[in-house]
């Protein structure tokens, strides 16, 4: 187990960075997801790490050592491949033997150790096939008894479940948070699905060209995400963004008054900036006729309505945008209907329109 | 697996005129091929009056030639040489060739294209042309009438380099990778992991190789006086070049030869196949 410790880490590709000077302090034992859109720089900043890639720049720490020039083997690492990366030629057993490769256990020891890991993965039945006659979900596993088996300093992710259908990474994503429950063992985990990411960080950082925009707790990037690309990237479906104008009574969205009143809110002190409004669509409520008790108030009409089984997600037309709202199962809502959605004024969150930052 | 929709359009025509005329053309070829080694086979079972009656059923057919063959200690001789040169010559591409593919198909290094452009662009040279230069370096060397001097050029081959390349470049990088991180070092990545990835490669390369030197006559007769080093080829030819030519004799030996072939033919075939289809090569 060891803290990693990034320090202005960057990746060239001769003239062209990838990776602009990344810090970030990975805690011993905890689950760190990297999360962004594709390209942004996730895989080659967890392949610096690895040692598969070098470092153009920056100090690289695993427990307090300084690896920039170790050999992948020397920094006692595990990683887990997208395409599992186990061997067709080898049963399940050798696959995840290979992970002990190197170590000085006597023969007994090793298949012991082989056992144990393909015990707690449940793959005791299957030590002796091979890999074509195993499910998706059991090479994923072999895949990460190989990285167990060795007791690593921690455990490398790189977009491991994107390869499985939907149901099958739900609950692989639960078998490796347990896992690491069990473990706790470091891990960093490479996603480019936000879902994933909320559900087993520790923390979670946000990046976007190879920068890093926000590290933080999932709730905490939840519930105060830094900027406008944060705030969209966190949460399903995404949050609304209303172009707006800081007034002295609240804001004005300019066209889509009067559909939307954004009026008699908690005076600001700098009007006249341009800002865009954040409102997730959990946090509008469907109002019933006649019903204006909230200070924020939305109306326009129903374009589409998704019902997911609990709740009910609206796509509203506007005047001029849209918006998405949550609404209960039990409206009834077809295409064309009027609605009014009202919301609290502490759940909006206010970005400046230039620099796309939240503003405090 | 997916229901693929019946392809009612290809079974129900399986007489169309393009067919026949393919078949037509698979049999002439096919009886061009055979008739020179069932003439062979025929020969050899004639008496030397009856060579030149040109039969292809020999009246009095007997397999005294091959007893006169097999007794001959030379034939069991250049027999060995050519096992053992053409078994040392294919243990070498195996492991040269592939080792050379799999660092141009998996390492980055300046000069990686050129070098693979020179070794390809060697492949454009004739035998013929190389016997020469060959020769010089043999005989400079003092490799004439040496097994080494049959067997070195052979020993690495543009073409094997050419064909496992091919194959080692669709061995996903993880697979390497992930061995990396284990600990292998760059050999045993390649012995462990790579090589077995790619034993379809291996084995027509196998096939090929061996095969290639079986029937190889121009550059052993060249670098080779001494019968006792003659391989088969070289040696059956030389039964042309004393006192009278002995066909019966010749084409007895020539039909012993092609044993080894046909069973490497017959054991292998799917791989022959597979391997003249993904080099997209002439057999
Ligand atoms: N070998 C390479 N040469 C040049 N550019 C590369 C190389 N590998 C990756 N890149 C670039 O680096 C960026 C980040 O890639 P990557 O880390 O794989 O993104 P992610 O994993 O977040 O999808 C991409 O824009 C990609 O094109
Ligand atoms: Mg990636």
């Amino acid at each position: 187990m060891a803290r990693i410790e990034l320090d202005k880490i960057s990746k060239r590709y001769g003239n062209i960075a990838t990776v602009h000077g990344i810090d970030l302090t990975i805690e011993d034992g905890e689950f760190v997801v990297l999360v962004g859109p594709s390209g942004c720089g996730k895989s080659t900043t967890l392949r610096m790490i690895a040692g598969l890639e070098a470092i153009s720049g920056g100090t690289l720490r695993i427990g307090g050592e300084v690896v920039n020039n170790h050999e992948p083997k020397h920094r006692n690492i595990a990683m887990v491949f997208q395409n599992y990366a186990i061997y067709p030629h080898l049963t399940v057993a050798q696959n995840i033997g290979f992970g002990l490769y190197t170590s000085k256990l006597s023969k007994a020891e090793k298949q012991a150790r082989i056992g144990e890991t393909a015990k707690m993965l449940g793959l005791e039945p299957y030590l002796e096939r091979r890999p074509a006659a195993l499910s998706g979900g059991q090479r994923q596993r072999v895949a990460i008894g190989r990285a167990m088996v060795r007791d690593p300093v921690a455990f490398l992710f790189d977009e491991p479940l994107s390869n499985l259908d939907a149901q099958l990474r739900g609950q692989m994503r639960l078998e490796i948070k347990q896992l690491h429950q069990r473990l706790r063992s470091t891990i960093v985990f490479v996603t480019h699905d936000q879902v994933e990411a909320m559900s087993l960080a520790d923390r979670i950082v946000v990046m976007r060209e190879g920068r890093i925009l926000q590290v933080g707790a999932p709730m905490e990037l939840y519930n105060r995400p830094v900027d406008i690309f944060t705030a969209r990237f966190i949460g399903t479906p995404e949050m609304n963004m209303i172009d707006a104008t800081v007034t002295n009574a609240g804001f004005d969205a300019g066209p889509n008054n009067p559909a939307l009143r954004l009026t008699s809110l908690p005076a600001r002190t700098d009007a006249g900036r341009a800002v865009v409004l954040g409102i997730r669509p959990q946090e509008l409520t469907l109002l019933t006729d006649g019903q204006d008790d909230f200070p924020i108030r939305i109306e326009g009409k129903v374009r589409v309505a998704e019902p997911q089984g609990p709740e009910t997600f609206v796509l509203v037309d506007l005047p001029t945008g849209h918006i998405v709202a949550r609404a209960p199962a039990a409206a009834i809502l077809r295409p064309g209907d009027s609605v009014a959605f009202g919301a609290h004024p502490d759940s909006l969150r206010i970005f400046d329109k230039a620099s796309e930052r939240l503003v405090a | 697996m997916v229901d693929q929709p019946a392809q009612p359009a290809r079974r129900h025509s399986n007489i169309r005129p393009g067919r026949i005329v393919a078949w037509t053309v698979l049999f002439l070829g096919g009886v061009v091929m055979m008739t020179p080694l069932l003439f062979m086979f025929s020969t050899s079972l004639k008496s030397a009056g009856q060579v030149y009656d040109l039969k292809l059923i020999p009246t009095d057919p007997s397999f005294a030639n091959y007893i006169k063959v097999l007794s001959d200690g030379r034939f069991s001789r250049w027999f060995l040489n050519s096992v053992g040169i053409a078994t040392i010559v294919t243990l070498s591409c195996l492991f040269f060739d592939s080792l050379v593919a799999y660092t141009l198909a998996k390492f980055r290094f300046p000069g990686r294209q050129v070098v693979f452009l020179a070794i390809l662009s060697t492949l454009m040279i004739p035998t013929e042309m190389l016997v020469i230069p060959w020769y010089l370096m043999a005989s400079k060397l003092g490799w004439v009438d040496t097994y080494w001097g049959i067997m070195f050029p052979g020993l690495i081959t543009a073409f094997g380099v050419f064909l496992m390349k091919q194959f080692f470049e669709t061995v996903p990088d993880d697979f390497l990778e992930a061995a990396r991180i284990d600990g292998l070092n760059e050999f045993a990545i390649w012995w462990k992991v790579a090589l077995p990835l790619v034993t379809p490669a291996l084995s027509a390369l196998a096939i090929f190789t061996f095969l290639g030197n079986w029937t190889a006559f121009f550059w052993p007769l060249i670098v080779t006086t001494d019968s006792a080093l003659y391989t088969l080829p070289v040696g059956l030819s030389s039964f042309a070049v004393e006192q009278s030519i002995q066909w019966e004799l010749i084409m007895t030996g020539a039909s012993l030869a092609t044993i080894p072939t046909l069973m490497i033919f017959l054991f292998f075939q799917r791989y022959i196949v597979r391997g003249v289809m993904l080099a997209g090569v002439k057999g």
